[in-house]
């Protein structure tokens, strides 16, 4: 599989980082998950006669580091890379990031991806969360509304358990991928991801598997990739 | 913001169901930015796109006049226009209105601010 360089990220400040998560341990297992994905990383030759994905989401984007990545391995031109975020900086800086790496990225500000149902029903083929996941008390997690006093907190604040922002966003994720859709998202050993698998089994029938872990400081991160079901979630 | 992402926004105010799509864009700064014409992406969107409200779009911008229905995915003349008005075409300040429920939705440095207040979601 080819390598691909991290993005170009220079043209951000320490001052944009106050305003925007800066990218850290969890992006780059993120970046690697995605650089060792059998579907999304191909070889030359399935590379010339790629046919998949053709919509790729990012939700809660930051700097857009990962999705510029995404559109350096699937190719600039092979997909649509929307994102979103709640923080406006967020989106102001993926766009940037997108630019000076001489990819599109297409940034909406929205609470997780509501503006973007029900027109994407089924619709995304790649769908990536590194989602705050750090539990937090509930009042630190982002406000799905304009925020009057803006706290780079909320970008990792996940609120019990690190769970609030992941479970309200997992509903969502079954409406937006598409059959046979992979969303790969980021999580804590603390977050429980085995418990989340078995939910999601249960619930909507995807298959979910711990693809990358790495220690981080006292964390340990787990990257895990759902495949939703093919046919059966078509309807 | 490019067509192919106002092609993709509904109103998401609670309870707003009817004309809520598409969202209607109001004193627009139109900009073009050229990009790679890939004729196999294009042909995997068509069943993706909402095909009228890009017509209805494209045209209350003057940007291009798209046929009623999709045209032939072979045709390289229908294929490029189609390719200006979804990628190269982007609204960079303005507004989005939606016809149901009025909600303004700003658009600035060519992002699109979809946020509600807390008696709308
Ligand atoms: C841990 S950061 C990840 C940033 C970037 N994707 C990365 O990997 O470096 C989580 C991001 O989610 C955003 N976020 C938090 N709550 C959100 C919500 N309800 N909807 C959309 N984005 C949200 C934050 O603003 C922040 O940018
Ligand atoms: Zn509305």
């Amino acid at each position: 599989m080819p390598d691909f360089p991290t993005p170009d990220l220079s043209h951000l400040t320490r001052a944009d980082f106050r305003n925007v998560y800066e990218p850290a341990e969890d992006t780059f297992l993120l970046m690697d998950a995605i650089e060792e994905h059998p579907r999304i990383n191909l070889d030359d030759d399935r590379q010339r006669g790629r046919d998949w994905p053709s919509v790729c989401l990012e939700i809660g984007s930051g700097s857009g580091c990962v999705s510029t990545f995404v559109a350096k391995v699937v190719g600039r031109s092979n997909a649509l890379f929307l994102t979103t975020d709640v923080n406006p900086h967020a989106a102001r800086a993926t766009r940037r990031t997108g630019e000076k790496n001489e990819v599109t990225l297409d940034p909406v500000v929205t609470d997780l991806a509501s503006a973007l149902l029900p027109r994407l029903r089924h619709s995304v083929d790649l769908l990536i969360f590194n989602p705050p996941y750090v539990p937090t008390e509930s009042a630190e997690v982002a406000s799905p509304l304009p925020a009057p006093l803006f706290s780079i907190s909320a970008s990792w604040a996940g609120g019990v358990d690190g769970r609030e922002v992941v479970d309200r966003f997992l509903p969502f994720a079954d409406e937006l991928l598409a059959p046979e859709g992979v969303f790969l998202m980021v999580l804590l050993e603390d977050n429980a991801p085995e418990e989340i698998i078995r939910e999601v089994r249960e619930r909507w029938g995807w298959t979910g598997r711990r693809v990358k872990e790495r220690r981080a400081g006292r964390e340990r991160l787990v990257i895990v990739e759902f495949v939703s079901g093919g046919d059966a979630h078509a309807g | 913001m490019r067509l192919i992402t106002h092609n993709m926004l509904q109103c998401p105010v609670k309870g707003c169901s009817k004309d809520n799509f598409p969202l209607r864009i109001e004193d627009a700064e139109i900009e073009n930015a050229d990009a790679d014409f890939n004729p196999q992406f294009l042909k995997r969107m068509l069943d993706r796109i909402a095909w009228g409200a890009l017509v209805q779009t494209s045209f209350s911008l003057g940007v291009a006049k798209l046929p009623e229905s999709p045209g032939d995915p072979n045709d390289d003349e229908f294929l490029q226009t189609l390719h200006h008005v979804l990628l190269e075409t982007r609204v960079k300040e303005g507004r989005m209105v939606c016809n149901g429920c009025g909600h303004v939705y700003p658009i600035r440095e060519g992002i699109p601010n979809m946020l509600l207040q807390e008696n709308e979601v």
